[in-house]
């Protein structure tokens, strides 16, 4: 699998609030962005996955898609894992095109988040919390706050440390055009935050946004042939410790761990040969707790790496130089991707990683239950 | 009056737990075979995959694994009990269950907390297993 494949384009559709695009709108704008950017005639795609939107579960959403495009895939797949979804898609893509089953594959992601909140639907997703935890209050944020809070408790990690990750990645934010938070923010901004879900604040909680994006995936040999440089995928991994979060064997490590030992291994790497990592981040904490489970540090020192600006672009391990779901837009991961490519093709101008040779891509989704890691070099 | 947040839906695997519930008792299913006691409720043991199992009436002791101040309403029928505490308490028994720790200042709740189960009639049908600290 090392080195089979790439990716080979990249789209990313407007986002922030972008009212009149549908979901299915989003997906189709930010497959054609990437179609152009690889420089591939629709003609040649045969794979479809997509990530079903969390709003409305769509039937098929894949083949609607394809079907807009006016196309006949021969694979055609819908994913929804959480924000695990979009590194898990090109996972699947590497797979499938491994297998045989389709040779050029587009991964998307699409959702009209913001500006469909008033929407009516024919139905909503039961994601699962419905039973047993949403009557007692919880959503998204609580899992991961309760998480923190045993991390603080077992390791003595503090609300400032987690806001040295809120303003790493608001400065990132600040330098890349269309960020949805363009106010710099410092560590007393990030303290003086209404403390809405103790100990979370407010900016230590992810955007809500318009939005998609697309990559698309083929083999190496092809890849050479195009006209943006390739970026090969070097080592995937995947692991899920859990669904509920009752079922958590503990809330101080996650998936990260062992989808990211696998994914080493693959690539034949250490944690020091990786030049940046764009971590998923729904919340401060999960960008912590990744860092650790990551090996750039020890397990509970996640803190202290944070502290002094070791993440930072310029630093020692710049960590979503694009601003994350934190600080640029809610794309559930997928722009983690698209900016890694962006960094290895040397697309980033101001936010440019020097030596960017080999990043590291994560997803994470639902409570810290599902993982998957990708590992990407130039 | 009109209880404003979420309920839960019973069905074919939760229909038990919730009725004890009702009766103010925690029933978990405990496997037959390995004897392991499992949450959320399942037609399956997570350990052996047995599908025999007795429903086991638990202690209503635990303590608190972790908890949360939420001192703004995610959703707007909590919009009347802030501050309130989202918590997980591990019970004697071992599992964890996902709760609201009640009764009590929010600054006085503490990881590793002793708490007793309480239950909460939110409606005619429903009732919710919350716990108090003990």
């Amino acid at each position: 699998m090392k080195d089979e494949f790439a990716i080979v384009g990249i789209g990313e559709t407007e986002f922030g609030t972008v009212s009149g695009v549908s979901t299915q709108g989003f997906h189709l704008l930010a497959i054609k962005a990437a179609l152009a950017d690889s420089g591939l005639d629709k003609s040649v795609v045969d794979g479809f996955i997509a990530q079903n939107p969390y709003q409305e579960a769509i039937f098929i959403q894949s083949l609607s898609i394809a079907e807009a495009m006016g196309i006949q895939p021969r694979y055609t797949a819908d994913l929804n894992i959480g924000g695990a979804t979009p590194v898990s898609m090109v996972l699947q893509a590497a797979a499938v095109i491994k297998a045989g089953l389709a040779n050029v594959v587009v991964c998307s992601f699409g959702e009209n988040a913001r500006s469909g909140r008033k929407n009516k639907y024919h139905g909503r997703l039961n994601m699962g919390y419905e039973d047993f935890e949403i009557p007692y209050g919880s959503g998204a944020p609580v899992g991961y706050a309760l998480a923190a809070r045993r991390h603080m408790h077992e390791y003595g990690t503090t609300s400032k440390q987690l806001g040295a990750i809120a303003v790493a990645q608001r400065k990132h934010a600040l330098i890349n055009p269309g960020s949805q938070m363009f106010e710099p923010m410092t560590i007393e901004d990030h303290q003086n935050s209404p403390a809405i879900l103790d100990p979370f604040r407010l900016l230590d909680c992810c955007l809500v946004s318009d939005g998609g994006g697309a990559v698309i995936v083929t083999s190496a040999e092809r890849a050479k042939t195009l006209r943006q440089p390739p970026v090969y995928i070097m080592g995937i991994g995947s692991f899920h410790p859990h669904r509920s979060i009752m079922n958590a064997p503990t809330l101080t490590t996650c998936g990260a761990k062992i989808s990211g030992q696998i994914a080493y291994r693959m690539a034949g790497i250490t944690p020091k040969d990786i030049d940046f990592a764009e971590l998923y981040d729904c919340f401060t904490y999960t960008v912590l707790v990744q860092i650790e489970d990551y090996g750039f540090c020890k397990k509970g020192e996640g803190g202290p790496f944070v502290e002094t600006g070791r993440i930072e672009i310029g630093g020692e391990l710049p960590v979503n130089t694009h601003g994350g779901l934190l600080s640029q837009a809610y794309m559930d991961g997928m722009f983690h991707i698209t900016e890694a490519v962006k960094q290895l093709r040397g697309q980033c101008g101001e936010r440019q990683v020097g030596n960017a040779n080999i990043g590291l891509v994560s997803g994470n989704g639902g409570h810290l239950s599902t993982h998957a890691t990708l590992i990407l070099r130039r | 009056m009109e209880y404003k947040k979420p309920l839960p839906i019973p069905n074919e695997d939760s229909r038990p737990f919730f009725d004890g519930c009702k009766e103010h008792v925690t029933l978990l299913q405990k496997c037959e075979e390995c004897g392991t006691i499992r949450f959320p409720p399942s037609n399956m043991c997570p350990s052996c995959l047995s599908e025999k199992f007795t429903l086991e009436k638990m202690s209503g002791e635990g303590t608190i694994y972790s908890f949360v101040i939420a001192n703004q309403a995610l959703r707007p029928g909590w919009k009347d009990d802030i501050p309130f505490v989202p918590a997980l308490v591990e019970l004697k028994e071992k599992v964890r269950v996902f709760t609201n720790i009640v009764d009590c200042n929010p600054s006085d709740v503490a990881i590793g907390k002793p708490v007793k189960a309480v239950f909460d009639d939110v409606t005619d049908d429903i009732t919710l297993l919350k716990f108090k600290l003990a």
